[in-house]
């Protein structure tokens, strides 16, 4: 048995001449998707048909419909143009519908303008037909128990029952590559998840101190990047060491300052290592006004310490629609694990909340930041995350 | 590359006489103990070979050996079968507060089906005093579980008069004995408790995970957890795990051997451990027993003012493993119930870490494994300001 499964995007098509490299880069993840389960895609009139053994029907349904840029895809059934072929095809789908569904209706889009009957008038053909074979049934355009749809390509009819929704968005890959700062937290894996819907490809990296923080607490960052990559297929995610750093500062530094000092170091390790791996942006899961270190205050002089762009896709978002969106996408759950993540050890209890930029640099120059950067950089451990 | 494991309350290595057992039996002696075939019968001759390992260690009938999966798995089998069996003759439970939690759940989730249960106090050193128990003791009475040998803080319960004051005023009363901790390190004096049953676990003393058993004594009534093809007697349905039986039986035996010479290794062990941590000078509490009175392979510390968790870390980062209060729940933030229940500070509470032994320990990593604690107390003190 063959599975055909029709692809719809929306926005993609909209943007004129990129339209091409966009149809493009979502082929190559639709595929990238899909190839493990011997499926093929193939382009077709402002859609993509994908054509799968119907054993991995449901696992195919799934991932196309993780795949940014898909607004929603459905199981179809092909046949000729050729009005005959496409009413004993509708009719054979009237057999899958539960029996107890009585009323339908018809949705004809003709796409190709060449097949003889225009979409109402197939409509009415399909419609009387079906009333002929199946008695019972009843047309209801305002509330009808099932639909089919139907539509007219150029080469061939497609006739299917429901649609799954897809994530929507832009492909991956397509505006370019970032560098997510993955705590083990709640937000930073919902803001990749975002950086990736508007189109980048998104490497993660996760900070830890070893002993201040456990082994599994890396462990959850490697399973966060499991969950992103079902979007994304895979995620390179970067670990490294801030045992140390956080060291010097306990001993050199205000208690106060320690978490601001400490995301500039961050920030400073991410441009290091998206240099290395040609990352063009930061992504963090920064907000405004949750916690100390997020006031407009703290992410100015935080900000400072990079020329990067650091993107902050979560700074619009409740922390309500934060958790919702977190449980769709299946991160809530391992986020919210008790293991430690390196921000709550070495916590100031009172975290200053309107940081000067110029005392924070004081600080810093009184410390060996080139070596301590180095130090760090040193100890970096690189895992490929798959799906 | 220094490998110390020092968290054996936790889970032991096995004996390599063991993994190998396991690794034949797995795949030469796969067929199913209830088959009528050779086959069959081969893996069945294993079960009972194990059976008759473990009732010749602790002097009882074989026929009064229910295998399981584990220790956890003979504590709810003990204490719920024990209670919906006999609840005609009373709804009425007795534990102590510092029992293992599959104990503790067992009797809670049997609260909520509608059984009274007591929790038996316990003093600062981990001990029930018996005097207090007869006291609880009712007419409706039908279970009381005590641990022998606490997992945590190695306290060991005065069994034998706990055993005969319950049974003063309540014959009828069954005794059942988490001896999890116990087996195999300390001499179990069934008879000599009353006890009518006993739970025990094969991956605390060197064997695999996945086995363990319940001794019921004869006659003693109990409903079993599972239904199915009637296994163990009806008492534990379910194909047996006969690689992990099997290496039971060998592990209980081979622990067994020398139990006073190879319990005076592990407890000079402790001693030693223990010694050079007091001769640093570093704050350090014992939490339980003291030394010489608790179990020999246990010792639970306090170090307040820092966190287990970090110490736990750090002391891996050295390739030495303890466990920070107990192994069994650390996944949870809170702390231990047992040392709650003995009354430790918040302090002590977080600072709590165990370490406990084996005979696979020797004296030079003891004294590598205290050095290193030592160091790292006194590091992360004067980081922690």
């Amino acid at each position: 048995m063959i599975l055909k499964v029709l692809v719809r995007y929306g926005e993609i098509a909209l943007k004129g001449k990129n339209r091409n490299q966009f149809e493009q880069q979502l082929h190559q993840n639709l595929n990238a998707a899909v190839r493990e389960y011997n499926a093929s895609i193939s382009r077709l009139h402002g859609r993509f048909i994908v054509t799968g053994p119907a054993e991995y029907k449901d696992q195919i349904l799934k991932q196309l419909s993780r795949v940014f840029g898909v607004v929603s895809v459905s199981e179809v059934w092909e046949t000729e143009l050729d009005l005959e072929m496409i009413k004993n095809e509708s009719a054979e789908i009237v057999n899958l519908v539960p029996p107890e569904s009585q009323t339908f209706k018809i949705a004809t889009r003709r796409a190709n303008k060449k097949f003889p009957y225009p979409s109402p008038e197939m409509n009415r053909l399909l419609g009387s037909h079906l009333q002929q074979l199946f008695p019972s049934l009843i047309v209801n355009l305002k509330q009808p128990s099932f639909k089919i749809s139907l539509e007219i390509g150029f080469d061939k009819a497609y006739l299917y029952l429901d649609s799954v929704s897809g994530p929507g968005g832009l492909p991956v890959g397509i505006t370019g590559r970032s560098l997510l700062l993955l705590s083990g937290g709640i937000d930073s894996p919902v803001a990749g998840w975002m950086a990736m819907k508007r189109g980048l490809t998104v490497e993660a990296l996760h900070f830890h101190s070893f002993p201040f923080t456990g082994r599994r607490s890396q462990e959850k960052a490697v399973e966060l990047c499991r969950k992103l990559a079902q979007y994304s297929g895979k995620i390179p995610l970067h670990i490294v060491s801030v045992t140390n750093i956080q060291k010097e500062f306990k001993a050199n530094c205000p208690d106060e300052l320690a978490i601001i000092l400490l995301r500039r170091m961050m920030l400073r390790l991410a441009e290091v290592v998206s240099e290395k791996r040609y990352l063009k942006a930061l992504v963090t899961g920064e907000n405004l006004g949750q916690v100390a270190s997020q006031t407009l205050e703290s992410i100015t002089v935080i900000a400072k310490a990079t020329e990067m762009l650091v993107l902050r896709p979560l700074v619009g978002m409740d922390k309500r629609d934060i958790i919702e969106l977190a449980k769709r996408i299946d991160t809530y759950d391992i986020s919210i694990q008790p293991y430690e993540d390196c921000c709550t050890l070495f916590m100031p209890r009172k975290p200053v909340t309107k940081p000067k930029i110029e005392i924070i640099e004081k600080f810093e120059a009184g410390l060996d930041i080139e070596t301590m950067l180095e130090e760090a950089i040193s100890s970096i451990e690189t895992v490929i995350v798959k799906r | 590359m220094i490998d110390i494991y020092l968290d054996n309350s936790s889970t032991t290595r096995p004996y390599p006489e063991v993994t190998e057992l396991m690794g034949t039996v797995l795949s030469e002696t796969y067929g199913n103990p209830s088959s009528l075939h050779d086959k069959g019968l081969e893996a069945e001759k294993l079960i009972r070979q194990a059976r008759r390992q473990i009732a010749t260690l602790i002097n009882r009938r074989e026929d009064e050996i229910v295998f399981t999966s584990g220790g956890t798995e003979a504590n709810n089998l003990a204490i719920k079968g024990v209670s919906f069996r006999n609840s005609q003759r009373g709804k009425h439970l007795l534990c102590s507060s510092i029992e293992h939690l599959s104990a503790l759940n067992s009797f809670r989730s049997l609260e909520r089906e509608g059984f009274e249960i007591n929790f038996l106090p316990v003093n600062s050193r981990g001990y029930i005093d018996p005097g207090e128990v007869n006291k609880l003791v009712r007419d409706d009475t039908i279970l009381i579980s005590i641990m022998h040998v606490n997992n945590e803080i190695a306290s060991i319960q005065p069994l034998k008069e706990i055993g005969y004051q319950i049974k003063v005023v309540n014959p009828d009363v069954l005794l059942h004995v988490d001896a999890v901790q116990s087996f195999t390190r300390l001499p179990l004096r069934l008879e000599e408790w009353k006890a009518d049953l006993a739970s025990f676990s094969a991956h605390k003393v060197h064997g695999p995970k996945g086995a363990g058993c319940l001794w019921i004594r004869e006659g003693t009534k109990l409903q079993p957890l599972f239904d199915g093809g009637e296994q163990e007697r009806g008492l534990r349905s379910g194909t047996e795990n006969v690689a992990a039986i099997a290496g039971f039986g060998l592990a209980a035996k081979l622990s067994s051997e020398n139990q006073k010479h190879k319990m005076s290794v592990v407890s000079s062990l402790k001693k030693t451990f223990i010694n050079k941590i007091q001769e640093s000078g570093i704050h350090c509490l014992i939490n339980g027993p003291l030394q010489e009175e608790g179990a020999p392979h246990i010792i639970n510390l306090s170090f307040p003012g820092l966190k287990s968790e970090i110490l736990l870390h750090a002391l891996e980062e050295k390739g030495i493993y303890v466990s920070a209060g107990s192994a069994c729940h650390s996944r949870h933030p809170e702390p231990s119930h047992v040392l709650k229940s003995i009354g430790l500070n918040r302090q002590a509470l977080e600072g709590a870490l165990r370490f406990s032994f084996s005979i696979f320990n020797n004296e030079e990593e003891v004294i590598t494994a205290a050095e290193e604690t030592i160091k790292i107390v006194r590091h992360l003190s004067g980081l922690i300001k």
